[in-house]
């Protein structure tokens, strides 16, 4: 039996059937990123200012990111109109550069998370607090873990300002990076800016690494359409470019959800 | 939008609305430094990030001329989406005494 409706408008909704089904699932889709985006506000409001970390991602990377992105959404609508004016050529070669592009966000992000996970906070007896890289860059260590493997201090290269300072704080790299031998003894807590390190990094995770899958999916999805899936527009070709149009729509939504996620978690 | 010649001329307009997000997104970064006062700079922030994404789901995903069915969707979703935000408003206005730090 034939699906109905995949290259031809049903008649009482005036279009394909795949079309109506994308556009109920970014509907779903909106709620799960509001909700997330909900908790974020809450939990911004709730958290003391001084606990609540500014200016810890980097933000040159986040643009450029950023505008990896939206050359991506660039591309993928324009892939899409190459198979409307029959030009399959222009199409693979718009349908490459997207994913191309969807490859380097993933790998530039995982960058930004490998540098968090080697970046410290250590919260001392006495109650003072600095950021800052641990001698070797190890990921992940907490003080039960330093105490594990038999050590009694830590090697710390101090940043020159910590977040709580001020705004900008987290953000202004001048000034004398500090280096510090600080015996277990004299440290409360010692976290990497991982989940688990404060409100922020568990909802700046939750929300980046959620999208993050987004961008993996839509990547596969496109890359599919690139290349074994790309066979179709030789046998059904309105059924084809259904198909890339529907694959684009979910794309320009994670591009819609990153323009959000960019200024509310490494600007604001 | 499915007619051949209507695409080809709307191809110019979707690398003039790529150019335009990506000044948009220099622009947050810049006003981000500029202190306006806290508040200020979330609105500003926000003001252009709805901009981008108006630009995005207008032209890119052909919003501007859709057909009944994905608007009836979409006014559902609105409809949801703003009853979470008031949600969450309200529950920022109903803390509980001696747990808000505010």
């Amino acid at each position: 039996m034939e699906i109905p409706y995949t290259s031809q408008p049903r008649p009482d909704t005036g279009i394909y059937n795949a079309k109506v089904g994308i556009w109920l699932f970014l509907a779903s889709e909106v709620m799960l990123f509001g909700a997330l985006f909900s908790s974020y506000i809450l939990l911004r409001v709730g958290a003391q200012v001084e606990n609540w970390p500014h200016g810890l991602l980097n933000i040159p990377i986040g643009t450029f990111n950023t505008a990896v992105l939206i050359i991506s959404s660039v591309t993928v609508v324009m892939a899409w109109a190459s198979l409307k004016m029959k030009k399959f050529g222009h199409f693979k070669i718009y349908q490459a550069i997207t994913v191309v592009c969807a490859l380097a966000f993933l790998c530039i992000k995982s960058f930004e998370y490998h540098d968090k996970f080697v970046h410290y906070e250590v919260w001392k007896t006495d109650g003072t607090r600095m950021t800052g890289h641990i001698e070797g860059n190890p990921m992940f260590l907490t003080k039960a873990k330093v105490a594990a493997k038999g050590e009694d201090k830590i090697k710390f290269i101090a940043d020159p300002h910590h977040y709580a300072e001020s705004k900008m704080a987290g953000r202004d790299h001048s000034g004398e990076h500090k280096h510090y031998e600080i015996p277990l003894a004299e440290i409360k807590r010692l976290s990497a800016f991982v989940p688990a390190h404060s409100t922020y990094f568990a909802i700046y995770f939750t929300l980046t690494a959620l999208h993050a899958l987004h961008v993996l999916g839509g990547a596969i999805v496109i890359g599919f359409l690139f290349g074994p899936g790309s066979k179709m527009w030789f046998t059904d070709p309105e059924r084809f470019t259904n198909r890339v149009e529907v694959s684009g729509l979910f794309w320009h939504f994670v591009d819609l959800v990153w323009i959000f996620l960019f200024p509310v978690l490494y600007l604001l | 939008m499915s007619d051949h010649s209507d695409v080809a001329k709307h191809v110019r307009g979707y690398l003039i609305i790529g150019g335009t997000l990506i000044i948009g997104t220099v622009l947050t970064v810049l006003a981000s430094y500029i202190d306006l006062g806290h508040h200020w700079n979330i609105i500003l922030a926000l003001v252009i990030a709805t901009a981008k994404a108006s630009l995005v789901a207008l032209f890119f995903m052909h919003l501007i001329s859709e057909k009944q069915m994905i608007y009836t969707v979409l006014a559902f979703t609105a409809f949801f989406f703003i009853g979470l935000m008031f949600i969450t408003i309200a529950a920022y206005n109903d803390f509980p005494a001696l747990t808000t730090t505010r």
